[in-house]
């Protein structure tokens, strides 16, 4: 059975070494953040993980859930593990102290996603959508709408949805059907059926908070005439509890490859009583708030599912004896030596420490500015900073998710034949991470989101905060000899995928096609450019704590390590990708759809 | 009543201990450091009694640096009511800690005071029983299960032959074995209200407290590395092997 434990020391080191808090003294989140209290989160959050999520796991995926007339039962363990995560206050751990949150930082929040997905990810889906649903109404919601949900679902006592999907329309949302009628009372009656709802009904909560969108009588076509309603499973009475049951229900369940205790349903709306948040024909654009911040929460399941995974393949390649080292044997009083002495096992092992540790400081560095995006007291931070968030949002969810799954694959590489034994307990990571390069919008989607959104966006100031950052870094190091080594590549990989940018934005100009035909290779260029970045501030602060006196060497030494295979044997990648690029999208067109 | 519960910095469980590189000590330079889990199943029971109202006042005291507030808070999380930190530098023998918790009793006059029945780094097992003599009360050790009433305790004890049942008057020295509770999980909000209560801080020559200094560490090392096994060809030769190794 596979184990996990929480990576508690490597966010530490993230947080208190590699941030850079002092320009944020000022934010609301981190007033009364000390050292401590992050440290105690870390400490309390990894234990719940570790502890009470993680033991479920794979008892979750067996049993998965069960639909018995219109109500949805969770697996076993499941509605207790929420009990406690709720009375522990874990649901209000970012959110805003007007509603009872605990207002704390976003890192610390990236944090605990990370550790929850890693221990079950099934489980995690439950209060991650309710996440996203009362950010939204948090940021689109009237003072009422604010009142009435805000502070029963940052308790955990009610969760939340978002209803795009329709059997006809997934990614193009233009298509949407679902109806609603303007009531007299200022409300609507909300029809219609929308498929692929996660948490759409489930045991763990007594209420259920659906966002969904539909389309008024009179609407416009398309995008532009969709509108956003709050539709309760249950509609509040006058004291604010629960009151009738509304016309919302579960028609089915469906059967998944991964994620199988996280409940996918079909919901039907029948006269459904919805609330409009905002504006009629304004609704995607609310969407699109839930969806960013679900797009990093996604990336952030690929991450959390690399780190567990990639743990137990360590567990396996030291404990699993077979065969001798190339070099001569390394155990000679055993039969055989561990796997982990040999080079390809170690690349595999590698690939995936590189990958989660560099897209971990990523995340991190990205939550922090969250925090400056909403809080910080200087607008030209605040705006830089959301430069930065609109940028990382589709490299992280596509690249986090892609390499996520690939580690889960290396994982069971490792394993040899009992990875791939269910009961060896790894080839459930690959099939749970599997979804996230599909949902929230497909990889092939978060490409198209970067090469044709934001590369124009605020006239190149979206991408050039990027570059500005890495600037900055390298002119902080150009002093340190010591750092020349991730410097260099650094600065080799930032220029290629400069010129490439320009290359890509010229083609795109002629003909949109190129943009489509160079998009998935460009955001994976990017993403790699932006690891090279966390490295190189990751190999500084383990240098410079080297150089401090009594500090716990091992850790840091390793860390340098790891950045040094990172730029020699990954970062390379971005050669073959530049060329690819500048390959052009002719080869992928000259087919006749009659020749596939 | 109050109940007093000391708290113990010490490495974590989940911790690979190693020693220092000099064999003057184990490494805990960036190793994460917890409560002693035997303390903190004290803690948590203490905080059940004053739950059932059987206690007004829950105190955490722990010895050491700065660092040990970490614990301390950790305490206060949990749902204690104060805490204490009588700073000293080095090494704290279980004589020297119970001398200093006797000067905390003498301050606080607490009807319990909880320990662990020992800490999990240098597993002495002395400071519970030491103190209950230097105090001259009773003491319950390795409690499974502790009630309250008309001013006694009845404490189950884990010992060799399985449970022996005792009753103590209070006040008394109670310290906790493994299976007496499994502690709580701390709650988000409480992290953040822990910052705000009471943390006193003392220091041994505040208290008068003189060091013990009966035991001193030589030098540290891992234990030997296992060697490897040997086949024997018949039960004859493995026991002319045990023989010869002094085993049989």
């Amino acid at each position: 059975m596979p184990s996990y434990t929480g990576p508690v020391e490597d966010f530490r080191f993230l947080i208190h070494e590699c941030l850079d808090l002092q320009e944020c003294r000022d934010l609301p989140s981190l007033a009364g953040v000390d050292s401590d209290i992050i440290d105690a989160v870390l400490a309390e959050g990894a234990r719940f993980c570790e502890s009470v999520l993680q033991p479920l796991n794979a008892p979750g995926d067996e049993a998965g859930c069960r639909l018995e007339g219109d109500e949805v039962f969770t697996p076993e363990g499941f509605r207790d593990a929420y009990r406690t995560y709720t009375e522990n206050g874990w649901p209000g751990l970012t959110s805003s102290p007007d509603y009872g949150g605990q207002g704390m930082p976003h890192f610390l929040g990236i944090a605990m996603s990370e550790m929850i997905t890693a221990a079950n990810t099934s489980w995690g889906m439950y209060p991650a959508l309710a996440h996203g649903a009362w950010e939204l109404i948090h940021l689109h919601g009237s003072d009422e709408q604010k009142r009435t949900w805000l502070p029963k679902m940052i308790a955990g006592e009610w969760t939340g949805t978002m209803n795009l999907t329709e059997p006809h329309c997934g990614t193009d949302l233009g298509l949407v059907r679902t109806r609603a009628e303007r009531r007299d009372d200022g409300s609507y009656r909300i029809s219609g059926t929308k498929i692929w709802i996660s948490a759409g009904e489930h045991d763990l909560a007594d209420n259920i908070v659906h966002l969904v969108l539909a389309r008024t009588p009179d609407a416009p076509e398309g995008t532009k005439g969709l509108s956003l309603f709050i539709v309760p499973k249950f509609l509040v009475d006058d004291g604010g509890g629960i009151g009738e049951r509304n016309g919302v229900r579960c028609a089915g369940l469906d059967h998944k490859m991964g994620i199988r205790a996280s409940a996918t349903c079909e919901m039907v709306y029948e006269d459904a009583v919805g609330y409009l948040i905002g504006e009629e024909n304004k609704g995607l654009n609310l969407m699109f708030t839930m969806m960013n911040g679900a797009r990093l929460g996604t990336g952030i399941q690929g991450l959390g599912l690399a780190s567990v995974a990639y743990q137990n393949a360590v567990t396996f390649a030291r404990e699993r004896l077979q065969g001798r080292s190339l070099d001569g044997a390394k155990n000679p009083e055993k039969p055989a030596d561990p796997i982990i002495v040999h080079p390809d096992v170690r690349r595999m092992l590698l690939t995936s420490k590189a990958f989660i540790e560099g897209a971990r400081a990523l995340a991190v560095h990205t939550a922090l500015q969250l925090d400056i995006e909403y809080n910080h007291p200087d607008a030209e931070r605040r705006e830089r900073a959301g430069h930065w968030v609109a940028l990382m949002t589709p490299i992280i969810k596509a690249y986090f998710t892609d390499m996520g799954f690939e580690v889960t694959s290396l994982s069971m590489q490792v394993h040899g034949g009992a990875g791939y034994i269910v009961d060896t307990g790894v080839e459930q990571y690959m099939r749970d991470a599997r979804i996230a390069r599909i949902y929230e919008g497909t990889n092939g989607i978060q490409a198209l989101d970067l090469v044709g959104r934001k590369l124009t966006a605020a006239n190149g100031e979206t991408v050039k905060s990027f570059f500005t950052e890495v600037e900055r870094l390298l002119g902080e190091c150009a002093d340190e000899p010591a750092m020349a080594e991730f410097t260099k590549p650094l600065a080799g990989a930032a220029e290629r995928l400069k010129s490439t940018t320009a290359a890509v934005y010229q083609k795109m100009a002629g003909d949109p096609l190129e943009a489509g035909a160079a998009s998935v290779d460009y955001l994976e260029l990017f993403a790699l450019t932006a690891m090279a970045w966390s490295w190189t501030t990751q190999a500084r602060a383990a240098l410079r704590a080297l150089d401090a006196e009594g500090a716990r060497s091992d850790f840091y030494r390793t860390k340098l390590d790891t950045a040094r295979f990172f730029m020699a044997r990954m970062l390379p990648e971005t050669l073959g990708l530049e060329q690819k690029i500048l390959a052009g999208g002719e080869t992928l067109m000259a087919l006749d759809e009659s020749a596939f | 009543m109050k109940i007093l519960v000391t708290l113990k910095r010490v490495v974590d469980y989940n911790v690979r201990v190693r020693v220092k590189s000099d064999g003057s000590g184990v490494e805990t330079d960036g190793v994460k450091m917890s409560i002693n889990p035997f303390d903190e199943i004290a803690l948590e029971e203490a905080l059940r009694i004053k739950e059932r109202g059987e206690a007004e006042e829950v105190i955490v005291a722990s010895i050491g640096g700065d660092e040990v507030q970490q614990q301390l808070r950790t305490g206060l999380a949990m749902g204690a009511d104060r805490a204490i930190q009588v700073s000293a530098d080095g090494d704290v023998q279980p004589l020297t800690a119970a001398r200093t918790f006797l000067k905390l009793v003498e301050k606080e006059e607490p009807g319990i005071v909880f320990l662990g029945k020992q800490a999990i780094d240098d597993d002495a097992n002395q400071t519970g029983q030491m103190l209950a003599a230097l105090w001259d009360r009773p003491q319950a050790t390795f409690a499974s299960k502790v009630e309250l009433a008309d001013g006694k305790a009845t404490v189950a004890r884990e010992v060799d032959s399985g449970l022996e049942t005792i009753e103590v008057d209070l006040p008394a020295v109670l310290t906790s074995d493994l299976r007496l509770n499994e502690p709580r999980f701390v709650k988000l909000p409480e992290i953040m209200k822990a910052k705000r209560k009471p943390l006193e801080t003392l220091s041994l020559e505040d208290l008068g407290v003189e060091r013990a200094g009966g035991i001193e560490a030589v030098s540290y090392e891992p234990p030997p590395q296992r060697g490897g096994g040997k086949v024997v060809e018949s039960v004859d030769e493995l026991v002319s092997e045990l023989k010869s190794k002094g085993l049989l």
